[in-house]
């Protein structure tokens, strides 16, 4: 699994690459956890994402709700169809807020 | 009837360890499509089976260990049978169970992967009499 976090428009965007398994979610956690933690609201592109699993997910969800506890806004942006499909199984991809890409020059996006 | 004969896919020892997961899931990911599945049925099984290794390894062995898993893939007619050894102690098969996902939070969605996704999930008594043993079925599509 690789990984980048990018500024845009005052937003954090963090991209994952590969698979993000039992053995890479920590480190997925730590970042989007990282990101939360910076005060910022957070997109999440998944479209690089090849396979997640229930621990990958988990990290999504924990930190989804970090944002909440902070009052800031935690979104996934170009959700792949074998990411969506987990979210799906997990009945989360009604609970994530998902665009389709990056809002562009919205700020109040997700 | 021959085609009901068992066929074996696939037999798999690994240490119980995350590192080989990555392996595993690519191995039987092309056995899969060996078998006809279709692209949504082998990704769904692949995540089951990874999810099944994750339970043993975290609450089997309770953690990474040396010791071995063991997957193994029947064929029988249209029908693929995967069994699942370990080496830890018994678990309590009554508390392994998928949990109520009204409730969003982070874990625990492994065990509700594996009964989406799989037709039929069962614990078994290994034949060595130690260790633990689930066999899960699924219908080729």
């Amino acid at each position: 699994m690789e990984h980048a976090v990018r500024e845009e428009q005052g937003n954090l965007v963090v991209s994952f690459r590969g698979e993000v398994d039992l053995e890479h979610s920590p480190k997925a956690r730590a970042v989007l956890l990282g990101c939360v933690e910076r005060g910022r609201d957070v997109f999440v592109d998944l479209s690089g994402v090849s396979y997640i699993d229930s621990s990958g997910v988990a990290s999504l969800v924990e930190a989804f709700q970090a944002s909440r506890k902070k009052g800031l806004k935690f979104a996934l942006v170009s959700v792949n169809a074998a990411a969506l499909r987990v979210l799906e199984l997990a009945r989360l991809d009604k609970v994530f807020t998902i665009h389709e890409s990056l809002p562009e020059g919205d700020r109040g996006g997700a | 009837m021959p085609e009901t004969r068992p066929k074996r896919v696939l037999q798999l020892r690994f240490p119980a360890r995350a590192g080989e997961l990555k392996r595993v899931r690519d191995a039987l990911r092309e056995r899969l499509e060996g078998c006809g599945c279709s692209d949504k049925s082998c990704a769904d099984i692949v995540l089951a089976i990874d999810e099944a290794c994750q339970n043993i390894i975290r609450h089997a062995y309770r953690g990474e260990s040396d010791q071995a898993i063991e997957l193994e893939v029947e064929r029988r007619g249209d029908r693929l049978v995967f069994t699942l050894t370990d080496e830890a102690p018994a678990i309590d098969p009554s508390r392994v169970k998928p949990r109520d996902l009204e409730d969003v939070r982070p874990g625990g969605l492994g065990t509700h992967f594996i009964r989406r996704v799989m037709d039929e999930v069962e614990f078994l008594q290994p034949a060595s009499g130690r260790g633990n043993l689930l066999r899960m079925v699924r219908r080729i599509d």
